[in-house]
């Protein structure tokens, strides 16, 4: 089990840098009490951090997630293979 | 088990059973990628044990992947570590959104809980949260079992990969894309969500265009937050 000490700095490195980020938004998060204006801003995180691509924004709305994701990965292949 | 009812056993196991199902299609769409990161990644000459150590330690897929591609003998540790950053950097929006709706589990569970927050459990726990009370076994049960997906894939990636080939002829890396675009399509239910979608897309595009990843991410959330406070009115207050 011999890893390098630079793997190893980089791994923990990244460890930290991420758990500050989900341990930063906790703390915050916790804290605040909005309403309003600033409460219709948190409300829009969750949608508008999900953004991604376009293809099967259309499927999306009406076919269940299972259906959404063959829908997305059949799309890719084939444009795929159209676009060489 | 502080947050469940009298029959806390049988309802935490259910809630729990709930959560996995929830998240199944997620984890199955997981699984490629974590095995083409541990691919990659044995690859670049990290041992098994190497990769197994840093999905569950990061446990952060684009950051993983991004951090994957970089690495070059030496290691560019810094350039890793701010690029990890920089793509986290919207769990502190995603976290803080969150935190409100875990107020009542132990604080062990909210560390723990939040260590294991990826986007999609995310994405559920805020869906369900909006409906009713999150619980424990519901989320940080769920999130356990997307952990252990994640580092086992990954290290089996690491062990079997030259035999796989690249998962990406196969448009299995499109999968998490598709996923997320069926979260999101469950999350509009007004026309002003319409418009936080839209304002987030033409950003995160715009800003994908001009300054590339993971500059985007940040962008498309920031512009769904501005459009939201500018489409806001009193009046919507009691129904969202």
């Amino acid at each position: 089990m011999s890893m390098d000490t630079t793997t190893l700095l980089a791994i923990l490195g990244m460890a930290i840098g991420t758990y500050a980020c989900r341990l930063t938004g906790l703390m915050v998060g916790a804290r605040l009490a909005l309403t309003g204006r600033a409460k219709a801003a948190l409300d829009a995180i969750p949608p508008a951090v999900s953004v991604a691509g376009a293809i099967t924004i259309l499927a999306a709305m009406r076919l269940p997630l299972l259906g959404v994701i063959l829908t997305g990965v059949v799309s890719v292949v084939v444009l795929r293979a159209l676009a060489g | 088990m502080t947050d469940t009812s009298p029959d806390s056993a049988a309802s935490a196991f259910s809630e729990w059973r709930e959560g996995v199902a929830e998240l199944a299609p997620a984890m199955i769409a997981a699984m490629p990628l974590a095995l083409l990161y541990g691919a990659i990644a044995a690859g670049k000459g990290l041992s098994p044990f190497a990769v197994a150590l840093s999905s569950g330690l990061v446990f952060a897929g684009g950051a993983q992947l991004a951090a994957i591609e970089m690495w070059t003998s030496p290691v560019p540790v810094a350039g890793i570590i701010l690029s990890t950053v920089l793509i986290n950097a919207r769990y502190v929006l995603m976290a803080a959104s969150l935190a409100p709706k875990v107020g009542h589990m132990p604080i062990w569970a909210r560390l723990l809980g939040f260590h294991v927050l990826a986007d999609e459990n995310w994405a559920l726990a805020e869906r369900r949260a909006a409906a009713r009370r999150l619980t424990l076994a519901y989320f940080l049960g769920a999130g356990a079992v997307f952990w252990v997906n994640w580092v086992f894939f990954s290290w089996l990636g690491a062990i079997v990969g030259p035999l796989i080939g690249d998962p990406r002829r196969f448009g299995a890396d499109f999968a998490f894309t598709a996923i997320f675009i069926g979260l999101v399509a469950g999350f509009v239910t007004t026309r002003r969500h319409v418009a936080v979608v839209v304002a987030s897309a033409a950003a995160a595009t715009l800003v994908h265009q001009m300054l590339g990843s993971p500059w985007h991410v940040l962008a498309g959330a920031f512009a769904g937050m501005a459009m939201a406070v500018v489409v806001w009115r009193p009046e919507a207050e009691a129904v969202a």
